[in-house]
Formats: C-alpha cells, sequence, structure tokens
C-alpha cells in the first residue's frame, strides 16, 4: 500500500512537469520574419465566433497566397477577443461589435458588416413589428400574437446565450437587461435559433440577417421581419439602414506590423468579398 | 526470461497503467478546484443557492435551478428506462425465441451506439415541435426525458442482460425441477439474484443521463427555472457550460467550473450511494 501510494505521486509529479512543459511550449512564439516580399511565421487570431468562420476562410486564401505563413484561428467569444489581444496571448482579436469605451486601448480594423434580424416563422400572419413591440414581447408584457395583431396564440420567446455578442448587441438596441428577458427558450447559436423557430409556429428569435436569408432562401420555413419599417435584408445592412446591425472588427494592441498588418490589410481588401458574402456578411462600403 | 521475471514486468506494466489512471483522475479534479477558486473565493457559497437568478454579468449566479433541471431530467429519464430496459432484458433473455432475441439484442447494441448528436437532432426537429402542437414552447422537461431515455434505455437494456446471463444456470434448473412458472422464476430468482448486475446498469445510466450534453442541450430549452410542469424549459449543468464556456471570462468562467464541481460532487455521491446499495444487498 505505502508503496504504491509512492508510485502515483512519482506519476503525479511527472505529469505535472510533461503539463508545465506543454504549456511553455505554446507560450513560445515562433519570429515573425519578412525578408523582402516573401512572409513568413504564424500569427494567432482569436474571439468572436461570429468572425471566427470568415477570419478561417480568409486566412486559408492568406496561407495559399504566403505558402510559408500559417495563420491560427480560434474562437471564444469577443470578449476573449479583446482579452487575448491585450495579454499579447493573439496577435489579433476578433470582435463582433465596435469597441466599448473602456477598449479604446486597442486598435479596430473594420471587416465586414452583420445585421440581427428578428425571425418568426413562415406561417406568421405577422408583417412586421417595432422597437417597443419587440421589447414588449421580450419582457413578457406580452405575451399573445394576437395583442400586436398576429394571430390569437402564446408567443415563444427565443432568447440567446449569456456573453453571446448578438445577445449583447440586441439588448442594448432595445435597452433591456438580460435578466428583464422572459424567454421560453435560450439557445447558443444561429442555426439552433433558426431550427427552433423553423419548428414552431408561435417563435420569435433574433439571428444574423445572413443566416436567416440564405436560410429562407434555401426553404427553410422562416421570414426575417421588418424592423420599424425598415427591411431586414443584407441591402438595408450594406447602406446602413437597417438599425440593428454591427460591425465587425479585427482588433491589435498596437500598429500592427509585418504579418499582422498583410493579413489585415488582405481582409480589408476587395478580394476577400466574395468570401465574406458567401459567409452570409456584407462587405464594408470602399 | 523467467517465469518470475514476466511476472515482475507485468506487475511493473500493470501498476503504471493504474498511476496513470489515477493521476490522470486527480489531475481533472485539481485543475476543477484551481479554475474554480477565483469564485469560490470572490463570491460568497450563498450566492450560488440563494441569489434571484443565474445572470453571471450582472453578477447573480444561482445555481440550484440548473441543479433541479439536472435532477429532474435525469430522475424523469430513469424512471422511464429502468423498467423499460430491464422487462426487455428479460423479454430478450427468457421469452423471445431465439429467432427474435438476436436480431433484437443487435437492434439495442444499434441504439447504443448512436451519436448523442443525433438523438438531439431527431429531438429538436421531431419531439419538440410535436409537443408544441400541445404546449408551447415545445422545448422542454418532457422532451429532455423523452431523448434522455432513448439514450440510456440501451445501456440499461444490455448490462441487465449481460446480468441476468450471468445468472448460474443451475438456479434455473432448479426452478424448473420445482415446477415454477416463468414469471415467478423471473422474479422470485432471477431478479433477487442479477440485482447487483441491474443496480450497475442504473447506476452507469444515471451517469450518463446527468453527463449527457448536446442532445438536452438542444431539446430542454436551456431556460434557467425551477421547472414546476415537466412541459417548463430547464437548463442542465452540463447545458450551462456548453453554452456558456467558449463566452466567459472571470468569475463567470470560474462560476462555470464551479458548476462543473458540482456535477461531480453529484456523482460522487451517486457512486457512494450505488455502492452502499449493492453492499446493503450482498450482506442480505
Amino acid at each position: 500500500m505505502g508503496r504504491a501510494a509512492i508510485w502515483m505521486w512519482a506519476g503525479l509529479w511527472i505529469w505535472l512537469a510533461l503539463g508545465l512543459s506543454l504549456s511553455g511550449c505554446s507560450k513560445d512564439r515562433q519570429p515573425t520574419t519578412q525578408t523582402g516580399n516573401k512572409l513568413s511565421g504564424k500569427i494567432v487570431l482569436t474571439g468572436s465566433s461570429t468572425v471566427a468562420p470568415l477570419a478561417s476562410e480568409m486566412a486559408k486564401r492568406f496561407e495559399a497566397l504566403h505558402p510559408g505563413v500559417r495563420v491560427d484561428v480560434q474562437t471564444g467569444g469577443s470578449s476573449r477577443g479583446i482579452a487575448d489581444t491585450r495579454q499579447g496571448l493573439a496577435d489579433v482579436g476578433m470582435v463582433s461589435r465596435s469597441l466599448k469605451r473602456n477598449e479604446t486601448d486597442l486598435m479596430a480594423f473594420p471587416v465586414a458588416r452583420d445585421g440581427i434580424g428578428i425571425i418568426v416563422h413562415e406561417d406568421n400572419a405577422l408583417s412586421q413589428l417595432n422597437v417597443d413591440q419587440v421589447a414588449a414581447i421580450y419582457t413578457g408584457k406580452v405575451t399573445n400574437w394576437a395583442t400586436v395583431g398576429g394571430s390569437n396564440a402564446p408567443i415563444t420567446v427565443i432568447n440567446k446565450a449569456e456573453g453571446r455578442s448578438t445577445l449583447e448587441l440586441f439588448l442594448q438596441h432595445f435597452r433591456l437587461k438580460n435578466s428583464e428577458i422572459r424567454a421560453h427558450v435560450v439557445i447558443g447559436d444561429n442555426e439552433q435559433g433558426v431550427k427552433t423557430v423553423a419548428g414552431n409556429p408561435h417563435a420569435i428569435g433574433y439571428v444574423s440577417i445572413g443566416t436567416a436569408e440564405s436560410d429562407a432562401e434555401h426553404g427553410v420555413p422562416i421570414k426575417l421581419l421588418p424592423l420599424d419599417g425598415t427591411e431586414a435584408t443584407t441591402n438595408t445592412v450594406a447602406d446602413g439602414s437597417y438599425p440593428l446591425s454591427r460591425v465587425l472588427h479585427f482588433v491589435t494592441k498596437e500598429e500592427p506590423t509585418g504579418l499582422s498588418k498583410a493579413f489585415i490589410e488582405y481582409a480589408r481588401s476587395s478580394a476577400v468579398h466574395p468570401i465574406i458574402e458567401v459567409q452570409s456578411f456584407v462587405a464594408m462600403a470602399p | 526470461m523467467s517465469r518470475w521475471r514476466r511476472d515482475k514486468i507485468l506487475l511493473w506494466a500493470l501498476r503504471s497503467c493504474a498511476c496513470l489512471a489515477g493521476t490522470l483522475l486527480f489531475l481533472i479534479v485539481l485543475f476543477l478546484f484551481i479554475e474554480a477558486a477565483p469564485a469560490l473565493s470572490n463570491i460568497a457559497f450563498t450566492h450560488f443557492i440563494t441569489d434571484t437568478g443565474w445572470h453571471p454579468v450582472e453578477g447573480l449566479y444561482n445555481l440550484s435551478p440548473m441543479l433541479m433541471g439536472t435532477l429532474w431530467a435525469t430522475l424523469g429519464a430513469l424512471l422511464v428506462a429502468t423498467p423499460l430496459g430491464v422487462l426487455s432484458a428479460v423479454f430478450c433473455h427468457y421469452y423471445a425465441p431465439p429467432a427474435v432475441a438476436t436480431p433484437y439484442r443487435r437492434l439495442i447494441e444499434l441504439l447504443a451506439g448512436i451519436p448523442s448528436v443525433v438523438y438531439g437532432f431527431w429531438g429538436l426537429v421531431m419531439v419538440v415541435p410535436f409537443i408544441a402542437q400541445y404546449q408551447p414552447p415545445g422545448a422542454s422537461l418532457l422532451a429532455g426525458i423523452i431523448v434522455l431515455t432513448l439514450m440510456i434505455l440501451p445501456t440499461i437494456a444490455l448490462i441487465a442482460d449481460a446480468s441476468f446471463a450471468n445468472v448460474p444456470s443451475h438456479y434455473l434448473h432448479s426452478a424448473a425441477a420445482l415446477g415454477l412458472s416463468r414469471w415467478t422464476t423471473v422474479a422470485q430468482i432471477i431478479l433477487p439474484t442479477a440485482k447487483p448486475g441491474l443496480i450497475t446498469a442504473i447506476v452507469l445510466a444515471t451517469g450518463r443521463a446527468i453527463g449527457e450534453t448536446m442532445a438536452v442541450l438542444m431539446v430542454c430549452g436551456n431556460v434557467v427555472n425551477a421547472p414546476q410542469s415537466v412541459f417548463e424549459p430547464i437548463r442542465t449543468l452540463t447545458a450551462n457550460i456548453a453554452l456558456e464556456m467558449a463566452y466567459a471570462v472571470g468569475n463567470h468562467r470560474a462560476a462555470l467550473f464551479v458548476s462543473g464541481l458540482a456535477l461531480l460532487i453529484m456523482i460522487v455521491a451517486l457512486i457512494i450511494l450505488a455502492e452502499r446499495a449493492n453492499g446493503h444487498r450482498q450482506h442480505a
């Protein structure tokens, strides 16, 4: 028994040492070198899960253009993007909103636009909602579609999970606190929201307009409601007339140099517009 | 190489395997404690039970509705799946003709192999809309129980089947010699003899139900809510971690590790209870 215990401890220390050395390794950065026009090295991007798929597509193209380059894209939410960039764990952070007042120490580069659309089931008789009605529905003051001009049926309110930037933007736009919202379903990503609304004729939710538009085009029984009279389409997001929209940013700690600079310039060039459209976002006006 | 030498090598190999398994578990628990430490020291313990809700961004950290959610969903699924699973094993082992029993067993094995996300997706597109027709919103404790039941049913059925196979055959022969009916044999001899195996089946099933994340996340609605009826949405501890971990920082993140600890404690309590139950039965 005594010997077994000794061996348990020995094993523990070996594993601890191994763990420490591994975590030590991951902090080592390959230096970014730039000789002439040839880029090489590795950059790390972390942050918003909304921006991440777009960033990885851009990264793939960028790596194809510059064979010596590795772009590592990790998700974890806008807050993680900010924190990692500040601590130097990431070279570039991905943030799916504008920087807050206490985040102005970072440099932000707009990459694309994204709009949040209110979605209901295709069979819902309602044709539009205004800001007050949406707020009343989400705070539980209105619980039946008849009150806002729909058919007589209880409303199923779909909210996003705490920490998501979509939720943050939604709350900010409607001047709500998350604790005031009376939700029936809480979802994680956009697709789960679309599927939940598609499966429930009396549900209301909010997701990225790009996602909703392409799903609706592919026959998913949902529709995007105009908000305060403005149609929710990628076009109204692009021209800035749709009120509930956000700009996706890359952020850096300092004026970007070398590889980070090259990547950010590439991400803001017209070469990536097709990627932005495929990902259901809207390119920034030049 | 002498026989003793080989024995010695085997002994060392076994020792290092055991050592590895033990340390891994120990490190995981240690990691959980380290990550949860900021929350445990910054937030008074009572916050996790008495706050008005779970809104970590606003500083409210009540975990108890999610603890209840996990318990109710697990308990509900166990209450449905245990009799179904055990009886299906009884059918398979003692009533079904071999031509039926073998394909039936394969079917249950197949059911056990389906990934949980598939069950979740099925729940999301079939079960939830079906319940929503009668009791909106549909995403509810009931949907969670239905999906969980399907997931743990094969576990219970397969382990029960295996423990029936371990009942000594002379018990059966003696029962037959006494002229006992088949049902009496099953109820009075087989089930009591196989009880430790059945308890193992229930414990493993409970573990799977408590730990299940994806499927539950997709069908339960995930509203932090102490349910008053089976038609209300719930959020389980595992779903809470999966939903928010990617986006959590600071105290919020540490509070999620506290939910992980709570889960771990629940499972340890469960194992201790099961050991006790098994021990008593064997002595009786």
